[in-house]
């Protein structure tokens, strides 16, 4: 289970890469080992406000398809476009290749509400 | 079933853990749903060999002088054209010709059938048989004792050398298979070649292993009820339960070739044939996405021209072919081949085409 020290988690399984105002994100080595054989990601568009706790994409295994959750609120301000012909990133490489946008956040003090590392890895019971 | 009803168990639930499955609810049972990846079971299937365990479905023994003739009487096809030895898809429909359950019927000896059936369904398919059989004859629910494991792909013909030599497509014998004996059925539910092996319950962890450890050279894995589903659905083999119900007729499904009117009377047979004359309302048709879309899956609407005119009742990510595809009922007038229409995913509609089945050609014959 990789849990990456540099990141900051939601309970809902994103991670958050914090880039001065902008974050990066994407779905944690948990997420995608619990949905495996991705075929599919919808992305937000560019531009799009996203608010914290709400659905904003939405990812497709073989299964089933699962909502993500915006960790932060904020405009989205760029997506991974490799997921659309490569959706197996994520299962690939959910901290690198596999990131799915980034927000230019509108609330800083939201960064505080995520999960640490050990509080995610106790979160998922690593 | 009552929901709250815990959750039964094959003799191979533990070396599913073992091996790492993720372990779902299936039908009443818990199955392990893939090992390693859905697709990456999917492709083995399809290229080497995989190992399944279906102990979970039912089977049931008919015997006697009336076997056969109570057969017919249950049963859509005819059992007349089973010879000993051979094998034959048929249906249990109700009076007003509805699906009960779809399963294959082999004649072991001249008055001895083996049905094997649906996992969900065995108690209430084996009250249905015992309640409605025309005449007397001996009906026995082996399920409990017998395990089975599908062996499905181009080499499971390889690793069991012996058994391909001697039971030919369709059929169903008693051998000897890596020790244990086995009644070993010639038949699958993937579009490969394979084999079907029913074993006492006390011998599947062995066979299971042994199997497994043969099989190494050939590229063997253990495969789940996640790549069964994409598997079958490739070659639009319908699931009992979603794609067939008690409210679908075998005429909808487009397995009229599998009901027999002039072998006599059976149960749904003036329904089906009234039916037939009349024509169907709605066919089961297979579809495949046009562009990449997310998965279809059941219930998402099936859309012509602006105008729902069916469901999807199964659909998923084709790993072989790497596109959408599904079933669903659609109104007859719009259910031709090469028909354009649209899958409702989300509020969007995703264009789509209807194909002929199977959606996965193969060079084989296939039942």
């Amino acid at each position: 289970m990789n849990i990456p020290k540099d990141l900051k988690y939601a309970k809902t399984h994103e991670w958050v890469r914090v880039e001065s105002n902008i974050t990066v994100v994407g779905i944690t080595d948990h997420a995608q080992q619990e949905l495996t054989d991705i075929v599919y990601v919808e992305l937000p568009t560019i531009g799009a406000q996203i608010e914290a706790a709400k659905e904003c994409a939405v990812v497709e295994s073989v299964k089933a398809a699962t909502d993500i959750y915006a960790p932060v609120s904020g405009e989205v301000v760029a997506v991974n476009d490799e997921l659309s012909h490569a959706p197996e990133l994520l299962n690939e490489d959910p901290y690198g290749k596999g990131w799915m946008f980034k927000v230019k956040i509108s609330d800083p003090s939201e960064l505080n509400e995520l999960l640490s590392p050990d509080d995610y890895a106790h979160h998922v019971g690593a | 079933m009552a929901d709250t009803a815990t959750l039964r168990r094959t003799p191979l639930y533990s070396a599913h853990v073992k091996w790492g499955a993720k372990m779902v609810p299936f039908g009443g049972w818990e199955m392990p749903a893939q090992y390693s990846s859905i697709i990456e079971e999917h492709t083995v299937v399809r290229e080497r060999v995989g190992l399944f365990d279906i102990s979970h479905m039912g089977e049931v023994l008919v015997a006697g002088p009336n076997a056969e003739r109570v057969l017919n009487h249950l049963l859509a096809n005819d059992a007349r054209k089973i010879a000993v030895g051979q094998a034959q898809y048929t249906l249990m429909c109700n009076e007003h010709g509805g699906v009960i359950d779809d399963l294959i019927v082999y004649r072991l000896e001249p008055s001895v059938y083996l049905l094997i059936i649906n996992a969900s369904n065995i108690e209430t398919d084996f009250a249905w048989m015992n309640a409605h059989a025309s005449a007397s004859a001996v009906f026995e629910n082996e399920s409990d004792k017998t395990a089975a494991l599908a062996l499905q792909g181009p080499n499971a013909a390889r690793l069991l050398a012996d058994a391909a030599a001697q039971v030919p497509h369709f059929h169903i014998a008693r051998l000897d298979v890596l020790g244990k004996r086995c009644w070993v059925a010639r038949t699958g539910y993937t579009g490969e070649d394979g084999f079907e092996l029913l074993c006492d319950a006390a011998d599947a962890v062995e066979l299971w292993n042994t199997l497994l450890a043969r099989g190494r050279e050939f590229g063997i894995q253990p495969c789940g009820l996640g790549a069964r589903d994409t598997l079958r659905l490739e070659m639009c083999y319908p699931l009992n339960g979603s794609d067939m119900t008690k409210d679908t007729t075998p005429l909808e499904a487009g397995l009229g070739k599998f009901v027999v009117f002039d072998k006599g009377e059976f149960i749904g047979r003036d329904a089906l044939f009234l039916q037939k004359e009349k024509g169907v309302a709605r066919k089961l048709v297979a579809f495949k996405m046009v562009d990449k879309s997310p998965p279809p899956r059941s219930h998402y609407p099936i859309v012509a021209g602006a105008r729902k005119i069916g469901e999807v009742t199964s659909g998923t990510q084709s790993p072989t072919l790497g596109i959408g595809i599904g079933m669903g009922y659609a109104e007859t007038g719009c259910a031709q081949t090469g028909s354009r229409i649209e899958i409702q995913i989300r509020g969007k509609n995703h264009p789509a085409v209807i194909e002929d089945k199977p959606l996965l050609k193969k060079a084989r014959v296939d039942t």
